[in-house]
């Protein structure tokens, strides 16, 4: 038995992810909340949405900060009360986090939460630069560190410990290409060979640009109720049945654990124990592979597989949509792409997708429970959400 | 006590004043005895605010490692460059570029020594433009 419903999705909404010239991030947000709105004729958005939480990384892209009351403007709902929400590459988890605060508290019946990032109109070095700041800048890029530089330290160290391979990681990218493939949403809609993986070139050794995940564009939103009155807006809502969330040191370099993210494994303990599920009943996930070493790392923390077996569960197939549990259905932030501050909701939007019998030709099918992982920076944020067929 | 002889604040500040003067030290709780590397104002375990600064011992032991082929700007003339995370006997941990030692010799586990880089000389700012923040100098590790 389950446990309760937190908090329903009534609706879903995402842009196209990828490289979008010329449209601002309060821009691709309307595409997101215009799908949201489609697929729920019978919300009226400005009367029902009593607020808007909104995640977004940086204000460094756009110069814009504010972004609340800039995207509810944009999107008709001026003036309901809105935040934004801030933690790095999991900002909007966050929010889907605040929104269930605001639902269970019975503060708002309906909240709209989101996530938005425009990146690729900045050089490579400027983004890879302001996605630095989730990292500890006194102590790790003003050292020389970079972004993909930590991962790739924390793969060294779990290949050390656990005999993990550089063609384990380079399975990731392939698997979660081969999904991007079947999403029309997503930045890459291209299947990759582990030859090519392999011998792509080396950004932090060993991890090289196929094990990278892509700067994009996009902006997603789910839409959530109390689940007493989700049955007013659709006959097929997503109960969200358990969540948790956790810290942990701002820089990687003062951690005693260098193989795992513990912020993740925290997060997902609280939330499977909310939700009275095991990692056994999950069927599909989305987990943040922001470098394939994450992906492999998130399987053991999540509890897929044994610590250290990560590389062998993707090696085994077994994170396929045939597997025991599939996992990056829409392609993964590899290749569906990482607008940082959209990640979170495009996340639960997939699942939203996946146990709505809406995820076309990557369904995972009779899926019944899905989880979300969504990590920031280097695990110094960490959120996990478990949702439930309605 | 005069000004001279106060303590230094348990800053990030002050930790970089000392590796300009090339010396790691660290914070010692006087309460619990737990050493902070990098200092904190208040005790990394009890938040104590009894400490003292305590020099950190030469040498460390590599944990992990990598080689950055892709860097931002500043560092770009030093790629490829192999960066890693060491542990020191007294407690603390610490990231730092690792020098004078090819790729393939760089292993987990080994035995590194801490060095100091030379204070820059770059050019006195003038006094009407305030100085680029922060300056701070640098530390890297070095095969024993």
């Amino acid at each position: 038995m389950t446990g309760k419903p937190l908090a329903s999705i009534v609706s879903a909404g995402m842009s196209k992810f990828g490289r979008l010239d010329g449209i601002y991030s309060r821009e691709l947000f309307v595409e997101a909340a215009k799908d949201a709105y489609e697929k729920c004729p019978n919300l009226d958005p400005k009367k029902d949405i009593k607020a808007l939480i909104v995640g977004q990384m940086g204000e460094s892209f756009e110069h814009q900060g504010h972004t609340g009351p800039t995207v509810a403007d944009w999107i008709g709902l001026t003036p309901v009360p809105t935040m934004r929400t801030e933690a790095a590459c999991s900002s909007s988890a966050v929010a889907i986090r605040a929104g269930l605060m605001a639902v269970m508290s019975g503060l708002h019946d309906v909240v709209m939460v989101g996530g938005v990032e425009k990146m690729t109109h900045r050089k490579t070095s400027d983004v890879t630069e302001y996605l630095a700041m989730a990292c500890d800048y006194p102590f790790e890029q003003w050292q020389g560190a970079t972004f993909p530089g930590l991962f790739a330290m924390v793969a060294r160290a779990h290949m050390h410990k656990y005999g993990t391979t550089e063609k384990q990681m380079a399975l990731v990218a392939v698997k979660n290409h081969h999904h991007g493939a079947m999403n029309p949403k997503a930045h890459m809609q291209k299947e990759i060979c582990l030859e090519d993986a392999l011998s792509s070139r080396v950004v932090a050794w060993p991890l090289k640009l196929y094990d990278c995940s892509l700067i994009t564009d996009g902006a997603s939103c789910l839409i959530l109720t109390k689940p007493e009155i989700a049955k007013k807006y659709t006959d097929a809502p997503v109960h969200i049945i358990g969540s948790g969330q956790a810290s942990d040191t701002i820089g990687l370099y003062e951690r005693e654990n260098l193989t795992n993210l513990d912020s993740g494994r925290l997060a997902g303990e609280e939330a499977y124990m909310v939700a009275s599920v095991e990692p056994k009943d999950i069927d599909v996930a989305e987990v943040h592979d922001c470098f394939t070493i994450a992906e492999i790392v998130a399987y053991e923390d999540l509890g897929f597989c044994d610590r250290g077996k990560g590389g062998c569960l993707v090696e085994d197939g077994q994170t396929g949509l045939d597997g025991k549990v599939a996992v990056n259905t829409s392609g993964g932030l590899k290749a569906k792409g990482h607008p940082v501050g959209a990640t979170g909701t495009a996340q639960a939007y997939e699942v939203y997708l996946q146990l709505t019998e809406q995820a076309g030709k990557r369904q995972v099918k009779g899926a019944e429970i899905g989880l979300t992982h969504n990590i920031g920076g280097l695990g110094a944020t960490g959120v996990v959400n478990i949702y439930k067929r309605g | 006590m005069s000004l001279l002889s106060e303590v230094r604040p348990f800053t990030i500040e002050s930790f970089y004043k000392f590796v300009g003067d090339g010396k790691l030290m660290a914070a010692k709780c006087n309460n619990c005895g737990t050493v902070t590397l990098p200092p904190r104002p208040a005790c990394s375990k009890c938040l104590s605010k009894d400490l003292q600064w305590v020099p950190v011992g030469n040498e460390c032991k590599l944990l992990t490692y990598t080689m950055i082929h892709v860097s931002p700007k500043e560092f770009e003339s030093k790629v490829p460059y192999a960066l890693g995370i060491v542990k020191f006997n007294e407690g603390g941990q610490l990231l730092g570029m690792i020098r004078g030692i090819e790729p393939d010799k760089l292993q987990v586990g080994m035995t590194l020594k801490v060095d100091f880089e030379r204070t820059s000389t770059a050019p006195a700012t003038p006094a009407q433009t305030p100085p680029q923040w922060p300056q701070w100098p640098r530390y890297f590790f070095r095969p024993a």
